[in-house]
């Protein structure tokens, strides 16, 4: 750590972890509520969990990016962070605000929550992802402009560099882009093509720029490639996640009332988009083969390899095999896009966040450059048993979907929603069993951080 | 990559082509506008339609269900519930008002919202003003 105010960075990646725990346990009650439906039932209704497990994907996520975001661009700026004070205060605040959100989900039914907000005075609750009663949306607004304040006066005093011109990119895009959260037209039609003006454009636009900045920079500092090398890749990524992504989110338009036209354009772009997340995988792998350094934090060099192909696998892979309209005519709203979704999220967002944690966390932690030996297994166990449950999690889903699509949509005799989630009640058990698995490598990945020892060096084997 | 193809030029594509394709995005939009009173069943959306859509938002329906394929896949498809339920608004309201309140065992059942006759007849219609969006002919069946 080269200077001082990085360190804030600890209180969110921290706090980021601990989030990621919570999701994990209620993702776990969704699953077994898909098999006993009754579980939990009314205290926690499945409606309940899903908005706690994707909120906190969403909340712990933004801690992830703000932290990276507080340690990487000190060390690219090459001077101190503009307020660390601003920084710490904020944390609390969006861990506050957070905590009182997901305690009104639980303690509260939603309509009272919506009332106790004032949501009629602003109405945006109600909308998947957006769930967030109108005070908290304010709060998040004002979260993410003053970080981006720091962030951004941070970057001007100091060295600029295309990693952090890439990253307030992203980072101002998605403050942008959740604006349109905040318009909700009566008219559903209006109000589904602008939602997506933030799901969209975040997970499959400007949250690719922060993506991709953080990628580079954990491998810049672990290969030692030369920074010219890394940033022309940089440019390149995130010039076709752009130029696929902003036209791909046709995609989402086939069949919520927009014009037929979109059906051609969301097709083809949207199949393009596996381009730019090819691209990362095959950076990944080059500057890791090209590595002028042996770095001994080899936890953090698997993390960003994972996250590069698994992003091409759940987003690009998993996303193309439904993103054409005909086929998508099927699978619309199906077990497949939660298939997909899983993946996606996992690979792409998750993972750099662990990796960029992974790469920063020891030396947060007052160590040179990585944990000892023994924690380093430990975490690299724990990548494992994440990344190939998840795989498991999408295949059983996948599974899942398609025989859903051919029970429910594709057969001479359709039959019922409910009638179908009976007979694929197998593959739902093996998805709980694997997530499961999840929360075992999860838990690992916690534990990997008590692990004391004397810190590993390159000759020591791992 | 070759030492032919720069970072500048890398750096040249991003810039123009991602100003390219937003103003595309944007052109598009407004176009997406222009077509939408053809489809979108404005005509329709009455004050009813509106309070309905409002209940469907503070009782977090698409937390469980979805709506024209988006939301949760737990409970069926409402976009043609109206069709599925042979054109009947009053068949919704019926549904809606015999959910059990302990639920049903071992089983998924949806919530007893309580609603009062002004509230169901809400809902109903806006689910029944779904329907008569066009949708390129989405959901494939009955079914949803």
């Amino acid at each position: 750590m080269k200077y001082e105010s990085q360190s804030v960075a600890k209180l969110y990646f921290i706090a980021a972890i601990g989030l990621f725990v919570g999701q994990i346990v209620f993702g776990l009650i969704m699953g077994l509520q898909y098999v006993m439906g009754d579980f939990l039932f009314p205290e926690i209704p499945f409606n309940v969990a899903r908005m706690v497990h994707t909120n906190l994907l969403i909340v712990w996520l933004l801690f992830g990016f703000m932290g990276a975001s507080y340690y990487l661009v000190p060390e690219e700026a090459e001077t101190e962070l503009h307020s660390p004070m601003l920084a710490k205060l904020m944390f609390w605040v969006f861990l506050v605000a957070g905590a009182l959100t997901i305690l009104g989900y639980l303690l509260v039914p939603y309509a009272a929550l919506a009332e106790m907000t004032g949501n009629h005075l602003l109405p945006t609750m109600g909308r998947e992802f957006l769930e967030q009663p109108t005070i908290t949306k304010i709060g998040i607004v004002i979260v993410a402009l003053t970080f981006l304040y720091n962030i951004a006066f941070t970057i001007l005093k100091g060295r600029k560099t295309v990693i952090t011109l890439v990253l307030l990119l992203g980072l101002a895009g998605l403050a942008i882009f959740f604006l349109f959260s905040f318009y909700n037209p009566d008219n559903l039609v209006k109000d589904k093509f602008y939602w997506w003006f933030v799901v969209h454009l975040w997970v499959e636009g400007v949250w690719e720029l922060i993506m991709a900045s953080i990628l580079a920079f954990v491998l810049i500092k672990t290969t030692g490639v030369d920074r010219e090398i890394i940033e022309k890749w940089l440019y390149i990524i995130i010039a076709m996640a752009l130029i696929t992504g902003l036209i791909g989110t046709g995609h989402h338009f086939f069949w919520i009332g927009a014009p037929e036209y979109w059906l051609w354009w969301g097709s083809i772009f949207s199949a393009l988009e596996p381009i730019p997340f090819f691209m990362m995988t095959v950076f990944a792998f080059n500057m890791v083969n090209k590595r002028r350094i042996n770095h001994p934090n080899q936890p953090a060099v698997l993390w960003a390899l994972g996250t590069a192909v698994m992003a091409f696998l759940g987003a690009g892979v998993w996303g193309f095999m439904h993103t054409l309209a005909p086929v998508n005519y099927y699978t619309h709203g199906t077990q497949i896009t939660a298939a997909h979704g899983h993946m996606a999220f996992y690979g792409a967002y998750v993972m750099i966040v662990l990796a960029i944690i992974s790469y920063a966390m020891p030396m947060m932690r007052g160590r040179k450059a990585c944990n000892s030996a023994a924690s380093q297994i430990v975490e690299m166990w724990s990548f494992w048993l994440m990344t190939i449950s998840m795989v498991f999690i999408t295949l059983f889903l996948t599974g899942a979907g398609i025989l859903q699509v051919w029970l429910q949509r594709f057969s001479d005799e359709p039959m019922s929603f409910m009638v179908v989630q009976e007979k694929i009640e197998l593959f739902y058990w093996m998805r709980e069993g694997a997530g499961l698995v999840f929360l075992i490598g999860l838990l690992l990945y916690v534990y990997s951080f008590f692990i004391g020892g004397k810190e590993r060096t390159v000759e020591d084997k791992v | 990559m070759s030492e032919v193809f720069t970072k500048s030029m890398a750096r040249n594509i991003f810039y123009g082509g991602s100003v390219f394709f937003f103003l595309l995005l944007i052109a598009l939009t407004f176009q997406t506008h222009e077509a939408w009173p053809e489809r979108d069943n404005h005509e329709n959306l009455t004050d009813q339609v509106r309070h309905g859509k409002e209940l469907w938002e503070v009782n977090n329906c698409v937390g469980c269900h979805s709506l024209l394929g988006e939301g949760a896949y737990f409970a069926p498809e409402l976009g043609n519930v109206y069709q599925r339920y042979g054109n009947s608004t009053d068949a919704i309201k019926a549904f809606i008002m015999s959910r059990p309140k302990e639920g049903i065992e071992g089983r998924r059942s949806m919530p007893q919202f309580n609603f009062n006759d002004e509230e169901l007849e809400a809902i109903a219609q806006f689910l029944k003003y779904v329907s008569g969006i066009n949708t390129n002919d989405w959901p494939p069946n009955i079914q949803g």
